[in-house]
């Protein structure tokens, strides 16, 4: 079956000051239509300028983008060159976003029904249409839903708005919900309640969702698919289970290793990975993970190892990955 | 005996309202070099209690001893005394760093404010050992706090808060912005802390894996009271309240949910 999303090659360069920079070097994934797909890695790695992609969001001016961009929505098919003015025609009509700060998303001068109204598809009668605003709002689990149409931003507590931006998001109905780090500010409870709500609309109205996030645990338990990234580059991607069970790629290894587990010897050192994610223009030659992992050897420093090589459903990029039967002993 | 609180409250009063209690009375006590976690849901009033603790607010009631003596009955040297031996670390540590002031400037005007008595000389040595307490490379000496990473600021801010030689470092969600690998060297150098040095911590989170982690006891926040407290293994093994049951049923835990997916595969028998 098509994919719903095919993202191929995608690459995205800026020019500052005379100094390049590539924050997006080699990405190519894709997410089937009504399918869970998680895009993970540590700040710095490119998530976002990735997802941003799909619908042209980086400021393309002084920004050179390579690859395609393929969507077959119901409302909308494209299949361009990353960076084309068409794909901007996607947002709000195929693909929403919900981000993790929610006050950027939402316009602080206008009432929330308002807002939610404006992101409805054309068509939809006006009498309609605020009913629906409430509805929507009632669906995310707010307690009250018409006093959050007639309130204003300001006027509702952190988890509250992100709950207001998603009925927002999901009120143009699209085929792709994008989600960049939606829940790094909520306390765990408020998580589960807008990651489950997230779970059920997407299960309601067969939308598919796209993940972004820095929390292991949240793609464990809820997604199918995972794609990990490092400086710009996919380095692994494959079903969740087999992935995060018997990573191959030393990065994820590293990942799993640095959580927290509720059930590891209490008052163990955590196992971190040394160093820091480099600026993007500065990512090493080679393997850019070499400076930082445990297992480089001579070749990692002088070329980049074959992009992800396939390995059942499951693909990796390394010169010297994680054994296979040693994978899974933690 | 470092801390004993009985029955604390904290409100925030604003004119023409009602104070509001958004801390109904917690008691607890804390010895020297233990770790002390505190957890709950947003808006629980954990930051409100960190921030009375660190006297950003006044306690509205109930009886807050440090080192045997009460701290509404403090005299100004005892006040400033406290200031000193109670630091405090928070989630946003760029926002708590001078951003005009370059980290070995900053470094150096606490040392300078704490220790009048070293001199040039010996502020540089200290600084020089703050780092590598904290973890980080001296080529950010020189570096402003908007030049730095999340996780490079947050060392920072603790190598600030160290300079002063606390008893009690007061840490205030200082790894929920943070990326895992990140957030791992943070854990391990509050660890470190605690057993190198002596110092004791109360660490407020969100994540209980976190908390669980690095304390010896935790106490569950809810509303403004603490809903269950003890030792980190009862707490965690065996909740007994509700609240503390749903809170940890709802930790993302890796393991767990590995877990429970082979579980939901694996072929009735
Ligand atoms: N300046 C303020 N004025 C009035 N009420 C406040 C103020 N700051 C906080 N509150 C209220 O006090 C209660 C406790 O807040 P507090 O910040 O201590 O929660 P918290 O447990 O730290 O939450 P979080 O996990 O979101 O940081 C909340 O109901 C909050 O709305
Ligand atoms: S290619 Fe080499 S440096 Fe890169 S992840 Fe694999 S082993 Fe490590
Ligand atoms: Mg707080």
């Amino acid at each position: 079956m098509e994919p719903l999303l095919e993202i191929s090659s995608l690459r995205l360069s800026f020019e500052t000051l005379g100094c390049v920079s590539e924050p997006v070097r080699d990405v190519s994934f894709s997410v089937p239509a009504h399918g869970r797909t998680a895009l993970v890695g540590e700040s710095g790695c490119g998530k976002s300028l990735t997802s941003l992609a799909v619908t042209r969001l980086p400021p393309t001016d002084r920004a050179a983008a390579g690859g395609e961009v393929r969507f077959s929505g119901r409302a909308a098919r494209v299949s361009c060159r990353a960076g084309d003015a068409a794909l901007a025609a996607l947002r709000g009509r195929g693909v929403s976003y919900v981000f993790q700060n929610p006050s950027g998303a939402l316009n602080p001068v206008m009432r929330i029904g308002r807002q939610i109204v404006e992101a409805m598809p054309p068509g939809v009668p006006r009498k309609e249409a605020a009913a629906r605003a409430v509805s929507l709002l009632e669906r995310t689990g707010l307690p009250d839903p018409a006093r959050a149409a007639r309130s204003y931003p300001c006027e509702l507590s952190g988890g509250q708005c992100q709950r207001c931006a998603l009925a927002m998001a999901l009120a143009a109905e699209p085929d792709l919900l994008i989600a960049d780090e939606p829940t790094t500010a909520l306390d765990v409870t408020t998580q589960k309640t807008v990651l489950d709500l997230i779970d059920v609309l997407a299960r309601e109205t067969g939308m598919a969702v796209l993940l972004i996030t820095h929390n292991l645990g949240l793609v464990a338990g809820r997604m199918d698919d995972v794609n990990v990234m490092y400086a710009g580059a996919i380095v692994e991607s494959g079903p969740v289970e087999e992935v995060l069970s018997r990573p191959r790629h030393p990065y994820t290894r590293g990942l799993l290793d640095a959580v927290p587990a509720l059930d590891a010897p209490r008052d163990a050192p955590l196992r971190d990975i040394p160093g820091t994610v480099p600026p993007p223009d500065r990512w090493p030659a080679g393997c850019a993970f070499h400076p930082r992992c445990a297992r480089a050897q001579a070749v990692c420093s002088a070329g980049a190892p074959p992009p992800a090589t396939p390995c059942g459903a499951r693909r990796f990029s390394c010169f010297n990955p994680v054994p296979a039967e040693a994978a899974d002993a933690v | 005996m470092l801390f004993e609180v009985e029955d604390a409250k904290v409100a925030y009063r604003a004119p023409g309202r009602p104070p509001f209690m958004a801390v109904r009375g917690v008691s607890f006590t804390l010895g020297e070099g233990e770790t002390l976690g505190i957890v709950g849901e947003s808006g629980s009033g954990k930051s409100t209690l960190a921030k009375a603790l660190t006297l950003l607010m006044p306690f509205a009631g109930g009886s807050v001893k440090f080192r045997g003596r009460e701290i509404s009955a403090f005299t100004r040297a005892e006040r400033a005394a406290y200031r000193r031996q109670v630091q405090m670390v928070f989630q946003d540590a760029a926002g708590s760093l001078n951003p005009r002031m370059s980290i070995r400037a900053a470094l150096d005007e606490t040392l300078r404010v704490h220790h009048p008595e070293m001199d040039r000389a010996r502020r540089g040595a200290r600084i020089a050992e703050l780092l590598d307490r904290a973890g980080l490379a001296s080529a950010v000496l020189d570096q402003y706090p908007r030049e730095l990473s999340g996780g490079q600021c947050q060392r920072a801010s603790f190598a600030r808060a160290l300079a002063v030689e606390p008893s009690v470092l007061v840490a205030d969600e200082p790894v929920s912005a943070l990326d895992v690998s990140v957030q791992a060297r943070i854990l391990n150098l509050l660890r470190d802390l605690r057993r190198n040095l002596g110092i004791a911590v109360i660490l407020v989170a969100h994540d209980l894996a976190v908390v669980r982690n690095v304390c010896d006891r935790v106490a569950v926040m809810h509303r403004g009271v603490f809903e269950e407290s003890g030792p980190a293994a009862d707490v965690f093994d065996s909740p007994r309240s509700d609240y503390a049951k749903s809170l940890l049923a709802a930790v993302p835990d890796v393991k767990r949910a590995l877990a429970a997916r082979a579980a939901a595969q694996a072929p009735t028998a």
